[in-house]
Order: C-alpha cells, then sequence, then structure tokens
C-alpha cells in the first residue's frame, strides 16, 4: 500500500454481482473439470458463510443439484435449524435432517467433554453449561490462554484457566462435532455422487479456526478467499434472508452461548478481516489503529497474532507427508 | 539439578524429541518454532508443579517465558531457587499428552 492512500473499510468492498460469476463460473470449471460430480452437498449451520455456499451453488449448477445437510445436536441454538430450513426454503434446494446427537452420544463426545470440564470443576454435571474462552489478545500482550466459563444450575458463572490436558480433552471432545457432520456430508455426497462444499470464509481458512478433516475437510472451498465482511456483501446481492445475515457469528458449539470473537478471534470479524487484510497488504500499524480505534501497541499485538495462527496451524491445511515429498 | 538446568532438560525432552538442536540459553521459543500456545501451556504446567509455584495471567508473556534464560530469570524473581521437594520431571514427562 502506498503512502497517499489512507487505510479504509473500502479495501474490503466488492462487486457482488462480478464476484458471484467469478464464483460460480470458478464451481462449475471445477465440477466439469476436476471433481467429476453431479452436485455439491452443502452442511447448513443456518449461518452465514453456509448460507452464501448454498446460494452461489444454486447460482452456478441450479436447485436440483444442490443438497442443503441441516446437522443440529444437542446445544445447538434454537435459532440454527429454523434458519438452515429458511435457507433451503429460499433457496428451494431439497435437504436432509440429521440430527446427530445420537451418534456424539455413541462416540462419547458429551461425556467425554463433561469429564474433561470436572478436571477444573469436580462438581460439573446436569444442570450445568459450559463454554471455552481465549484470553484477550488485546489486554493482555503475551501468550493465548484458554479458560472454560461454567454456569451453575443456579445461574452462578465461574470462569477457570484451564490446564493442558483439560483443555486438551475439551478441544478434542468437542471435535466429535465437526468430524461427524463431515462424516455424513460424505454419506450423502457418496449416494448422490455429489462433492462436498467447505463453507469457510478466508478469516477461518487462513487463520486455521477449523477442525482438521471435520469443517476443514471438503472438496471445494468457494468463499475461502473472501473476507467475511465480503461473504455480507454477496449474502444481500444473493437474497439470503435478513434474519441470517444479522445473525451474529456462532461456534454453536458449546451449552453457553460461545461468540467467534471469544474463542478464536479477538475482535469482531469486521475488525478481524481489516487486520487480516493489512497484514497482507503491508498497510502501516499506525493506519490499522486509527481506522479501528486502537493504539498502535494493541495493534501490533493482533497483527503478531495473525503471524502466530497462521504459524500454529499450518499443520492443519498439510495433506500426509510422504517420506519421498520430506524437504529433511 | 539448578532450575535452568531443569528447564533446559524439560525443553529439549518436551519439544525436541531429546535432541539438542542447537538450544541456547537466549533461543527465542516463539521464533524458533519451539513453542506454541499449547506449548506454553505445558510449560506453565511444569513450571506450577516443578517449581511449587502459581503463574498469574498477565504474568504469561514473553517477557518471562520465551527462552530458558528467561524462564530461569522469571523463576527466580518468584523466589524459586531449586525444585521443590518431591516434583519429579518424570510426572510431566510421562503425563498423557495427545
Amino acid at each position: 500500500m502506498n503512502g497517499t492512500t489512507y487505510f479504509s473499510k473500502d479495501a474490503l468492498r466488492i462487486d457482488p454481482e462480478e464476484e458471484t460469476e467469478k464464483i460460480c463460473h470458478f464451481l462449475r470449471e471445477t465440477m466439469l473439470n476436476r471433481l467429476k460430480r453431479r452436485g455439491v452437498v452443502v452442511g447448513l449451520s443456518g449461518g452465514i458463510d453456509s448460507s452464501v455456499t448454498a446460494a452461489l451453488a444454486v447460482r452456478a449448477l441450479g436447485k436440483g443439484r444442490v443438497m442443503g445437510l441441516e446437522m443440529p445436536e444437542r446445544y445447538c441454538a434454537e435459532e440454527t435449524v429454523r434458519f438452515s430450513s429458511m435457507v433451503t426454503a429460499t433457496l428451494g434446494i431439497p435437504s436432509v435432517r440429521e440430527d446427530i446427537t445420537g451418534v456424539l452420544d455413541a462416540v462419547g463426545c458429551y461425556r467425554r467433554y463433561d469429564g474433561a470440564v470436572r478436571q477444573v470443576v469436580p462438581e460439573y454435571g446436569e444442570g450445568w453449561k459450559s463454554k471455552i474462552v481465549t484470553s484477550d489478545t488485546m489486554a493482555q500482550r503475551g501468550f493465548t490462554t484458554f479458560s472454560v466459563v461454567v454456569q451453575s444450575p443456579d445461574d452462578v458463572i465461574t470462569r477457570i484457566r484451564l490446564p493442558l490436558q483439560a483443555y486438551l480433552e475439551i478441544v478434542a471432545a468437542t471435535n466429535f462435532k465437526q468430524r461427524s457432520r463431515k462424516m455424513l456430508e460424505y454419506y450423502h455426497a457418496d449416494r448422490l455422487h455429489y462433492c462436498v462444499a467447505g463453507t469457510a470464509n478466508r478469516l477461518e481458512h487462513e487463520l486455521g479456526f477449523f477442525v482438521k478433516l471435520g469443517d476443514g475437510a471438503s472438496d471445494v472451498k468457494p468463499i475461502a478467499h473472501l473476507y467475511k465482511t465480503q461473504v455480507y456483501q454477496l449474502a444481500e446481492h444473493l437474497g439470503i434472508p435478513m434474519e441470517i445475515r444479522t445473525r451474529k457469528p456462532t461456534t454453536d458449539t458449546y451449552s453457553l452461548a460461545q461468540g467467534q470473537d471469544e474463542f478464536y478471534f479477538s475482535l469482531p470479524y469486521e475488525k478481524m478481516d481489516l487486520c487480516l487484510y493489512a497484514r497482507d497488504n503491508d498497510v502501516p500499524p499506525d493506519q490499522v489503529a486509527d481506522l479501528l480505534e486502537l493504539t498502535t501497541d494493541q495493534t501490533m499485538g493482533l497483527l503478531n497474532d495473525i503471524d502466530t495462527k497462521r504459524r500454529t496451524t499450518r499443520y492443519l491445511h498439510l495433506a500426509p507427508i510422504l517420506m519421498q515429498d520430506s524437504e529433511d | 539439578m539448578g532450575i535452568e538446568a531443569k528447564v533446559r532438560e524439560f525443553i529439549i525432552e518436551t519439544f525436541l524429541f531429546g535432541e539438542h538442536r542447537g538450544l541456547r540459553g537466549d533461543t527465542s521459543f516463539l521464533e524458533g518454532g519451539i513453542l506454541d500456545s499449547t506449548g506454553v501451556m505445558e510449560l506453565v504446567a511444569f513450571l506450577e508443579q516443578t517449581f511449587s509455584v502459581t503463574i498469574a495471567d498477565d504474568e504469561l508473556v514473553p517477557e518471562n517465558l520465551d527462552s530458558i534464560i528467561k524462564v530461569t530469570e522469571f523463576m527466580g524473581r518468584k523466589g524459586c531457587f531449586a525444585p521443590a521437594v518431591g516434583a519429579e520431571l518424570s510426572v510431566i514427562l510421562n503425563s498423557e499428552v495427545a
């Protein structure tokens, strides 16, 4: 970025019609020339990313070649199914609802999760709720830490920093959710001779906010090059219902509601987008700080955190490494 | 074994598969790709158990934890001069880590 252009939110402005056409062309060519499948399965969460991915697939391939898959579980928010049904109705696509609570019960997801939380909250059990939150990158200049927030049956909320083993076991147990959903997406893709579309946006894809072989697995990722702000611009253009466009991004994973900015990103998406853009386009930190109304120190912390996340999640993007491909 | 030697042994055994790999006292754990956020949690657990200290959230900063020298000095500031009696390194090394 040169010194005469001042950094503004307009950096993320796109032409939705042009972008839609580009993505649709990409999808059609990919299906025809590389994937050679007859259609696309999209797992629908009732959120903006999966809704836009499904809408783009319909534009590219036609509604008869897109199947929506709704996969709620015990702790999904009430509006999840309502919003995912709204998407299938709006797009006019066939859909299947698979409640994965039974699958998760069978593999011990809830039991293992509760056991891990009990390592730090021994009384945790029936009637309790919880979620994981990350330390505040801006308030804390240091390493990222994770805490469990628990709510007792009488609504007392406590936050406790997690020791390593409890943290790893909680994450491992909740990852069953994303992996079970992906297993079902591929079941339906196989029976229909379809492929699976991933729904990650650029923030999630580049900063590693996905589960390897869970929501990170797919055959094509049509919006992984788009900042979340841009996904919202496409959503409006594609006619995604207002309720979905105004829903706060959530992980929809824990029994207590959890925003994405509590667990992984340290800022709301519209600010994280600008940070990521700034990092990738050499925008001077003082300009980023001005735009986001942060101090330069806070901004440097956020920009450095982007580098850290990229470095520490590189493993998630790696395909199995073969010895003949090894550089060592 | 003093604090520095204990920390060095832990870092080498836990994060470097027992190989020295040119690790110096001032090697940055972050810049050297030795520790990520999970690694920091492991290091903190080791320090708390081995030296019987409690490390607060606001102490989890690179100035305290980003090299063997910084960790040693940090433990010194917290009043540690030798591992607590009965705090065995093997307890940490043998703990199950996914």
